[in-house]
């Protein structure tokens, strides 16, 4: 089954590189999120044109992981991401 | 961090976080020392920036700043009532601030203008509101609930929807300050608070993915308290007041004994780190022997100093909203008795 809703970081919703903590940062409104690797590795595929489907299968080739251990994780991080408000899904 | 830039405003709310001796215009910090603020503060690894005040846009100067602390690379929130905030002065923000906390004294004229203290208010902040919402701006409403509009929540949420806010804050009055004045007039019942939780609880559900909602209940009806500013005095947040002076909280002024230093004559880094006040409260050495020996040492810090000492009158002791403060029936006693039941009531508003 594939997931193809298209998540996007809304206006409001940004990265941002702390030079201070040495860390990536996800911004957004009364938040700052550490992000870990695994955090950062799926926010640089959020690019507001790709699925969550599209996003598990580049990660899962890129990480040489398979796929399907690959594509939940994906989907809990960036839904838990949609409940805050921090990402929409198109 | 938050920046009140400026106390002046045009709204006078009976619950205004301000302290009751405001500054006037004369004694503000001028452009440059806030832009240096701006920039130290990104240095030592603040995030986020909230523009506040009284009302930022009180302040010539605000996209100069705005701009200024976005380029500074913090994160801009503009924290206002909409006052003031005219179509050209949004667009010329657009750039520089990430997103606009709108602050809602009531859904009806009526009891917004009341609460506000300023006929028509409501009216112009809802013209905003829909500016806002047409220039795609990330929206949060802040709506500070008391006994008066707490039974308005259903119609608070679904103006939030409406208006395209993806974020609500409903924060019951806490009690400091211009609050405290105003206490006996504005504590909800303990009926209201209940239900309101009922209601947050639901549409938490029903609105998942459209709206967040935080919640800030009233403290007076927990159990146990606020930690100091989310995390402990001097550990996640700091205030700068309009005359400079960096303050753990915006009430920290309360506390006597204190020094607190001004951005104009120290770093600010040298202020967080070594000066006195920061430190007074800081950690764990300072707390009780019931705090000290708590289990929820590490959760609350021993709540609020502030509060501590409004209740107490002693800035040491345990936040008196503990069940385990020897000074909790002072706050049970002002839930019992000294509460005005008056539909409306003579606040005494906050002015300058």
């Amino acid at each position: 089954m594939s997931d193809d809703r298209i998540p996007v970081l809304p206006r409001g919703v940004r990265r941002h590189h702390d030079a201070v903590r040495g860390q990536e940062v996800l911004l957004g409104p009364e938040r700052a999120l550490m992000l870990d690797q695994t955090a950062v590795a799926i926010l640089s595929e959020v690019d507001g044109q790709r699925s969550l489907s599209d996003i598990a299968g580049q990660l899962a080739q890129t990480y040489n992981a398979p796929r399907d251990v690959i594509e939940p994780d994906v989907v809990a991080f960036l839904d838990g991401l949609a409940d805050q408000m921090l990402i929409a899904y198109a | 961090m938050l920046a009140e830039l400026t106390h002046r405003c045009p709204l006078a709310c009976p619950y205004c976080s301000n302290p009751l001796e405001m500054t006037g215009r004369e004694a503000e910090l001028d452009t440059e020392t806030w832009l240096r603020a701006f920039r130290e503060a990104a240095e030592m690894g603040v995030l986020q920036l909230h523009l506040s005040g009284g009302e930022p846009v009180s302040r010539r100067d605000i996209v100069e700043l705005a701009k200024g602390a976005r380029e500074a690379g913090l994160y801009v929130n503009l924290i206002t009532s909409g006052i003031g905030l005219t179509d050209a002065r949004l667009q010329a923000l657009e750039p520089w601030v990430d997103h606009i906390q709108l602050s809602l004294q009531g859904v009806t004229a009526a009891v917004a203008d009341r609460i506000g203290g300023y006929t028509g208010g409501f009216e112009r902040k809802m013209h905003v509101a829909e500016r806002i919402g047409q220039m795609g701006f990330p929206l949060t409403l802040n709506a500070v609930m008391h006994r008066h509009n707490l039974d308005d929540l259903p119609a608070t949420l679904d103006m939030a929807v409406r208006l395209g806010a993806r974020r609500i804050e409903v924060a019951c009055v806490q009690f400091q300050g211009w609050a405290l004045k105003n206490r006996a007039m504005l504590q909800p019942s303990r009926d209201q608070v209940d239900e309101a939780k009922r209601i947050v609880a639901r549409a938490r559900r029903e609105l998942k993915g459209r709206l967040a909602i935080d919640f800030v209940p009233p403290d007076y009806y927990a159990d146990y308290p606020k930690a100091c500013m989310g995390g402990g005095w001097g550990s996640t947040g700091l205030n700068i007041a309009p005359d400079g002076k960096v303050l753990p909280c915006h009430a920290a002024e309360t506390i006597p004994g204190l020094t607190f230093r001004t951005i104009a004559e120290a770093g600010l880094r040298e202020i967080w780190y070594d000066s006195a006040a920061f430190n007074a409260f800081r950690g764990t050495d300072w707390m009780p022997e019931l705090c000290q020996t708590c289990d929820r040492r590490d959760v609350d810090f021993g709540g609020c100093r502030c509060q501590a000492m409004a209740i107490a009158g002693d800035p040491t002791a345990t936040d008196p909203v503990c069940r385990k403060s020897p000074h909790r029936a002072l706050v049970d006693a002002a839930l019992e008795i000294d509460v005005v039941d008056a539909a409306e009531p003579d606040f005494v508003y906050r002015r300058l």
